[in-house]
């Protein structure tokens, strides 16, 4: 499980995390919803060590993340992040892309990766696309392939920050599907994310952040459906 | 007006010894692009690093290669070493000269070129578990090396034409250096030099044109 | 202290060599900015049927400077001019600063975006004053950094006349240390002239280059 205990995170003066606590069980969806410049996509990041925490703690299965001793690589390797430019490398093909970490990371021979990679491939549905170099891709089909290379790694928890908000409407759609799909899997997963109604079918708990805090927390029917929290309602309303 | 004969056909009997310089010449400034862009590298490396040493190294050496003339730095190698008892060959002299100057600024273009490979690459690279290492050496140097080819290609012609200055120290066997002995016997400097700049254009443009094949096939994205 | 036979006398023939690659500088820029910021906006706005003049001046660029001043040199004697090395070396520097700014220019006139020239066009400017009045101003920021550079390289390149007599900086040290004999100690005065010189020039181009930032 994932163990977020009293986080505080800063960028200079600027305190953007104030105090957050989250626990996130083997196999549980937990959707985090909330205005910009609340300190979702920041706390995600701290999750995986690509940004330090001033105070407070964040264990995965046990292991502190931020600690001196810990091996950071080894733990990103049981954690798998898709961003909101999906950061696909340009340079190699979609199939190339996938097979890297597998290859470098985990040390898997040219056969074992290709194989792992075209499965991951076709189960997001670019098994057609294999030989093609990301920029002739739509942002759609370079998001479910940055899934892929995610996926390809095994993580046992997979963190989307706002992995829908720079694709064009018609482009959602498919990604969504796919993280439908991961959920139905049964994967562990944490998603800053803007659609409501996606965030409501799929997820086991949602959590409002606001001003750097979690605000509510609850189940879906309770925090959209029947938010406690004034702010929470507001929030709910000015997206709809 | 003119009253001067022109005499071709002695210098085109030159025309072989002119060709060995030329070859002279390209391989003198092939020399110093590798060894630069191998300097330019570490010194690269040297200003991301943490130590001040290193830093303050690696920056005073491109600060003295971009703010000095190149054949201020071939003299002060040619003639000032011999201070310290060090006397080195005039080619020597000239390729330590533009080797310095090429990692110099091509040490700048590469900071340039670092700057321009979005950091969220190497974000991506890192999170999928890669080391810092790795993730430089299979993600961001190839993104860099594209950015930096056009820069590349211009330093290697730069390199080329400045051999010439190889003359001005003594150097006989390059383009220059064969032109000149031609011309201190014969005194057609204008049909010598004229044959000389005639081939140092198409040995500039010819480093264009395979520098743009090389870049089809290795950028194909 | 240590003993040399450098004087106060040598220092100042080396600040007279500095000054006449000071003069050189200049004179040459003059020259060449005023036509490459011609010929530049020659090729960006026409650039079909200015490829003739791209292939003459890419001579300029594709041929050693050094090359180039003992060819003209030559020619003037054979043409019969009879001009001093010091105008060979500004013509011949004019050309190839011409040459480079004209690539300058050109990308700086080609980066200002349609859309703006567009909009300026749509409020019923003719197509001079959205030369003048938009795209100008703006493609000169962009082409500054790169004109800055190419000032400080000439300011080097001077150095190369020395091959044809004229007495710069670098020639004036040679002259000093062929008397004194003591080359390491003369090449580094020259060399921190050089160092100074350039990194003044810099720092007045980052100057106006922040106070234009700023201002935008």
């Amino acid at each position: 499980m994932i163990e977020i205990d009293n986080v505080h995170k800063s960028f200079g003066e600027l305190e953007v995390i104030k105090g957050v606590s989250l626990s996130v069980n083997k196999g549980e969806v937990v959707s985090i919803i909330g205005g910009s410049g609340s300190g979702k996509s920041t706390l995600l990041m701290c999750i995986n060590g690509l940004e330090s925490i001033k105070s407070g703690s964040i264990r995965v299965d046990g292991t502190e993340v931020h600690a001196k001793g810990t091996d950071i690589n080894k733990l990103r390797q049981k954690i798998g992040i898709v961003f909101q430019q999906w950061n696909a490398f340009p340079h190699l093909t979609v199939l190339e892309n996938v097979m890297l970490a597998p290859r470098t990371v985990l040390g898997k021979s040219k056969a074992e990766a290709e194989a792992l990679a075209v499965k991951q491939l076709t189960h997001v549905g670019l098994g057609d696309k294999l030989k093609v170099f990301p920029g002739k891709l739509s942002g759609g089909q370079q998001q479910r392939m940055a899934i892929a290379r995610a996926l390809a790694m095994s993580p046992d928890y997979m963190l989307f920050d706002e992995a829908t908000s720079a694709l064009d409407p018609q482009l959602v759609g498919e990604v969504l599907d796919t993280m439908r799909m991961l959920a139905e899997d049964g994967m562990t997963m944490i998603l800053v994310t803007h659609e409501i109604r996606f965030a409501r079918d799929v997820s086991d708990r949602v959590a409002f952040f606001r001003n750097g805090l979690v605000h509510e927390i609850g189940t879906p029917d309770q925090v959209i459906g029947n938010p406690q929290r004034p702010e929470t309602a507001e929030f709910l309303k000015s997206i709809n | 007006m003119f009253d001067y004969n022109f005499h071709w056909r002695a210098a085109f009997k030159a025309l072989p010894d002119m060709l060995d310089g030329a070859w002279v010449t390209f391989e003198t400034a092939a020399l110093s692009m590798i060894l630069g862009v191998a300097i330019a590298l570490c010194l690269t490396f040297m200003r991301m690093g943490k130590q001040p040493l290193l830093r303050g190294f690696a920056a005073t050496w491109i600060s003295i290669a971009r703010n000095t003339p190149s054949l201020f730095q071939v003299y002060i190698l040619y003639f000032g070493l011999g201070s310290f008892g060090l006397h080195i060959s005039s080619w020597a002299a000239l390729l330590a000269g533009i080797t310095i100057n090429n990692a110099g600024y091509l040490a700048e273009n590469f900071r340039g070129g670092l700057k321009a490979v979005p950091d969220t690459q190497l974000r991506a690279a890192r999170s999928l578990g890669m080391s810092a290492p790795q993730a430089y050496r299979l993600i961001v140097i190839p993104q860099l090396l594209r950015i930096v080819f056009y820069p590349l290609t211009n330093q290697m012609v730069w390199a080329v034409l400045m051999t010439s200055m190889g003359v001005i120290v003594g150097l006989n066997n390059d383009l220059t250096g064969v032109t000149q002995d031609w011309n201190v016997k014969t005194f057609r400097t204008f049909e010598f030099f004229a044959i000389a700049a005639v081939l140092y254009y198409l040995i500039a443009k010819a480093i264009v044109v395979l520098a743009r094949l090389l870049s089809w096939r290795l950028f194909r994205y | 202290m240590f003993n040399t036979s450098f004087t106060w006398n040598d220092l100042l023939f080396l600040l007279d060599g500095a000054k006449v690659t000071i003069l050189l500088t200049l004179v040459s820029m003059l020259i060449g900015t005023l036509a490459g910021v011609a010929c530049g906006l020659f090729r960006a706005l026409l650039p079909r049927a200015s490829i003739p003049l791209a292939w003459l001046l890419d001579v300029f660029r594709s041929v050693p400077l050094l090359i180039q001043f003992v060819l003209f040199n030559a020619l003037k004697s054979i043409v019969g001019l009879n001009w001093s090395a010091f105008s060979v070396a500004c013509v011949v520097l004019g050309l190839y600063v011409t040459a480079y700014c004209t690539e300058i220019v050109r990308s700086g006139v080609l980066s200002v975006p349609m859309s703006l020239r567009r909009a300026s066009r749509s409020l019923g400017l003719s197509y001079w004053q959205d030369i003048r009045r938009i795209v100008m101003p703006m493609a000169t920021r962009v082409a500054f950094p790169g004109w800055v550079n190419l000032l400080l390289s000439v300011m080097k390149d001077t150095a190369l006349v020395m091959w044809i007599g004229i007495v710069e900086l670098l020639r004036a040290s040679q002259t000093i240390v062929t008397r004194i004999q003591e080359p390491l100690l003369v090449l580094c005065i020259a060399g921190a002239i050089y160092y100074v010189m350039s990194l003044v020039v810099a720092r007045l181009g980052a100057r106006l280059e922040a106070r234009w930032q700023e201002n935008d």
